[in-house]
């Protein structure tokens, strides 16, 4: 376990520098400039110019490449071109909305998607099902941007229950952070729930169909306990790794989300970055979200022991 | 229906107050009494606003620092700062004395010293401040409330320089305004009538301001931009929303007051909602531009950009732009600006009526034979994006083979400044906006710029025509002045720097309890109050 566990980490190191690499030549050999950017609308060629000088963008791409890389191996991402502040310092910024959103998300599409899953798989064929399935597909379906403005349209104007946009840290007041994370909650859960209990359904109903559940029941266990234990303890890991992308996909950014409902998570730091090629931002939230990537995959696969005592490593 | 929606909302509203959210959630507006809560156009990167020409930064600046002059609303510099001044008989030498009582934020008296500091850092970055810099002999502290301006000749913009409303001469304590001009300030303490909360800043989300309560307004009456600069709220907060549709409905919940920048098209749903109000601040408006690339054929031949006038037809532009017609004149072939001092259409004849026939025949004089017209199109810019679909399609009809390049308006901004060959790296036409004071006038409206390299993206190059801004710029004269400027005009209709495509306004909207919005150009948030 402990072997496997440092291979898997030393792993990450030639993954990193892949991602280290291809994003920096991606962002350095494309030929946007934010020096036009930072300049303004009514800049002139002689201030854009200036600019690219001060940024040092005017030196070779190779020696811009070997600073960044030296910076970070000193554990600096460097610094935001536009707003001259540590890009770490910015990327904690956006944690905590981030955070607070994916983790609410995934609450409220696990209890969900769980039972619905597990309900349908349960009375495959029926209506319940065909029900379930039914709304699982819309849900799917629905863009996020257009379930967000529905609830936005029902919830918070003509019902007046929520707040339209917006976030408020728990720090600052926790009733007001549950408040502005209930719609973006709902119009991202949506599809996860869809997504999950989908899965759910699916991966049961093969388990359901094993020789082991039907003997299960021949020992006249009651329902709940064959689903439940015998069946969803089972099923988990192909759910569990579901669950676990789920998370990796949300801290990663969602950016219709947090643009629909203007909260201030990494989704949105990194698509303004790149609207304003912002590089050093741009690099750097990459890296941090794929190094996240990284140690959610490594921890699904530990979780799959607990699950799958036949999986050892 | 509506009884069982009504309960169904009653039942939510009774789970979520148990639940404590609720309350929360509709308590947060009643604290926030005497904070305006605005939706700002773009996000503040940049808090220097000497540093950089984005709209979003000068107005930054315009909360935390004062100027000199300010325009009132016929466009006259007035004394802002400034308590008196003087002129001497030759009007070389303009001697200022500071209001008394004017501190920085932190307290310290603002002095001559930190002007003239001020002044010799904005001078280099500026283009009007640059073009002062050239007239200028020599610029001195005399004690420490009064300084002077000593010219080398007679200059007829010294105090147009000084009270303009954007590109302003933002007086910054001496020890931040020694700031190399290349290089940004790190501390923002100005003596306007606001203090930016820099704790409180969180990019791309929000900026605080508070109201500086050692502020000492002027005693005659708020006139625009000059005046009395009274801040009647507590806290001024700005919220980037990148989601209009998001800002749309928090201005309709009234979970915030002030709408900068709306969508043009929303609008005639904002006027219909009578909790809210449409109100025009800018009104000179905004100018569209077209703007071909002057390095490269066919638009290196003023033939080929004369070309452009006869294809262009505005009324097109402004439906297509703005669709409102109370928003946008029918036509303006004024360079800069109908409504202001400089309006005139001499000249604008090629502009006013369409004629595809000329249009062919001068792009045939200017040698076009049917090359690719590179045309950079930013997707995301409704606006930008409208104008450049209209040209797409009168372009085609005029005959010329268009190349249309969809791009984001980053990818615009980096392109249009690259001065390489239209089928390599750069382009041959771009649309882009400008408007207000500095639009109006010849010296500071930089599209018109035609100093070759030295002119904005597009190089517009006539030196002819630049000897004749200076010359205007030189004149005191008023009637002087016009005939000269008349002279400018119909030599731009000739070399045609760019093309105006249409005047039309871009309107706030603000919730019904907010009072006192001024009419000022450019949005400013003194002298608002929340009733």
């Amino acid at each position: 376990m402990w072997g496997y566990l440092i291979r898997r980490i030393l792993a990450v190191i030639p993954v990193m520098t892949v991602v280290a690499v291809v994003v920096f030549l991606i962002l350095h050999l494309n030929p946007d400039d934010p020096a036009a950017i930072i300049a303004g609308d009514q800049a002139t060629a002689a201030d854009i110019e200036n600019i690219r000088r001060q940024l040092g963008l005017d030196r070779p791409v190779y020696i811009q490449f070997f600073e960044w890389v030296a910076r970070l191996v000193r554990g600096d991402l460097g610094s935001s071109i536009f707003l001259e502040r540590p890009v770490l310092h910015l990327i904690l910024e956006r944690v905590e909305p981030t955070l607070a959103l994916a983790i609410s998300t995934t609450i409220f599409s696990v209890v969900l998607a769980l039972p619905l899953g597990v309900l349908a798989a349960w009375k495959a064929g029926s209506w319940i099902d065909q029900a379930i399935m039914a709304v699982a597909v819309l849900a799917f379906s629905f863009p996020v941007f257009l379930i967000g403005y529905g609830l936005v349209q029902g919830l918070a104007l003509e019902w007046d229950l929520l707040p339209v946009q917006g976030f408020v840290s728990i720090t600052e007041d926790p009733s007001r952070f549950l408040a502005h994370l209930v719609l973006p909650t709902i119009a991202l859960g949506l599809v996860y729930t869809a997504l999950l209990a989908r899965m759910t359904r699916s991966t049961m109903l093969e388990i359901l169909n094993e020789d082991y559940i039907r003997t299960a029941r021949a020992k006249g266990l009651a329902n709940p306990r064959v689903l439940l234990i015998h069946a969803l303890k089972n099923a988990a890991v192909p759910i569990v790794t579901t669950i676990g992308v789920g998370i990796a996909l949300l801290i990663g950014g969602v950016v219709v989300t947090e643009s629909v409902f203007a909260i201030p998570g990494v989704g949105r730091l990194t698509i303004d970055a790149v609207l304003h090629r912002d590089y050093p931002v741009i690099q750097g939230v990459i890296l941090v979200v794929s190094g996240f990537y990284v140690l959610i995959n490594l921890l699904i696969d530990l979780t799959y022991t607990v699950f799958d005592p036949r999986i050892r490593y | 229906m509506m009884h069982s929606r009504f309960g169904l909302a009653k039942a939510a509203r009774a789970a979520l107050v148990a639940a404590g959210v609720l309350a929360a959630a509709q308590a947060a507006p009643v604290a926030a009494q005497s904070t305006l809560k605005v939706v700002v156009h773009a996000d503040l990167k940049i808090l220097d606003p000497v540093w950089t020409t984005a709209f979003i930064s000068n107005r930054h600046g315009l909360l935390i620092y004062d100027t000199l002059f300010a325009l009132n609303s016929k466009l006259e510099p007035m004394p802002q700062m400034v308590g008196k001044h003087t002129v001497s008989d030759d009007g070389l030498v303009y001697t200022f004395t500071l209001r008394p009582g004017l501190k920085f934020h932190d307290g310290a008296p603002v002095t001559s010293t930190d002007v003239v500091a001020s002044w010799n850092r904005w001078n280099k970055r500026d283009p009007m401040g640059q073009r002062l810099a050239s007239f200028t002999s020599s610029l001195e502290v005399v004690d420490a409330s009064t300084f002077r301006l000593t010219l080398k000749e007679k200059y007829g913009l010294v105090l147009e320089t000084l009270g303009k409303s954007t590109g302003n001469l933002f007086i910054m304590p001496e020890r931040v305004a020694k700031t190399d001009s290349g290089q940004q300030i790190k501390e923002y303490v100005g003596s306007g009538p606001f203090i930016f909360e820099q704790s409180e800043w969180r990019p791309g989300n929000k900026v605080v301001y508070r109201k500086n309560p050692d502020y000492v307004p002027r005693s005659d009456p708020t006139d625009a931009m000059a005046g009395a600069k009274i801040a009647k709220v507590d806290r001024v907060e700005w919220l980037y929303i990148p989601d209009h549709n998001t800002s749309l409905s928090a201005l309709q919940a009234g979970e915030v007051d002030y709408f900068e920048a709306p969508p043009l098209d929303f609008i005639p749903i904002l006027e219909r909602n009578p909790r809210i109000k449409v109100i025009d601040i800018e009104p000179l408006g905004l100018q569209g531009i077209l703007r071909p690339n002057h390095l490269y054929p066919p638009f290196n031949h003023p033939k080929a950009r004369q070309a452009l006038l006869y294809m262009v037809k505005q009324e097109d532009y402004m439906r297509a732009v703005v669709g409102n017609p109370k928003l946008y004149k029918k036509f303006c072939g004024a360079f800069f600006l109908c409504g202001s001092d400089n309006e005139t259409s001499v000249g604008s004849e090629p502009l006013q009526k369409q004629d595809f026939e000329k249009a062919k025949a001068l792009m045939k004089e200017a040698g076009y034979n049917g090359e690719k017209i590179v045309v950079l199109q930013p997707t995301d810019r409704a606006q930008y994006n409208a104008m450049t679909m209209v040209t797409i399609q009168t372009l085609r009809k005029a005959g010329l083979n268009v190349d249309v390049q969809a791009m984001d308006w980053g990818t615009v901004l980096s392109r249009r400044a690259n001065r390489g060959n239209p089928y390599e790296s750069g382009y041959h036409l771009f649309h882009t906006t400008h408007g207000g004071p500095g639009t109006a006038n010849p010296v500071s409206n930089t599209w018109f710029n035609s100093r070759c390299e030295k002119a904005n993206p597009g190089w517009a190059c006539d030196m002819e025509l630049d000897k004749m801004v200076e010359d205007w710029s030189r004149e005191t004269d008023r009637t002087k002045r016009k005939a000269i400027l008349e002279r400018i005009q119909t030599r731009a209709y000739e070399t045609v720097p760019y093309v105006p495509i249409g005047q039309y306004t871009q309107p706030i909207a603000v919730r019904s309890n907010i009072e006192g919005v001024l009419v000022t150009n450019v949005p400013v948030y003194w002298n608002i109050e929340k009733k």
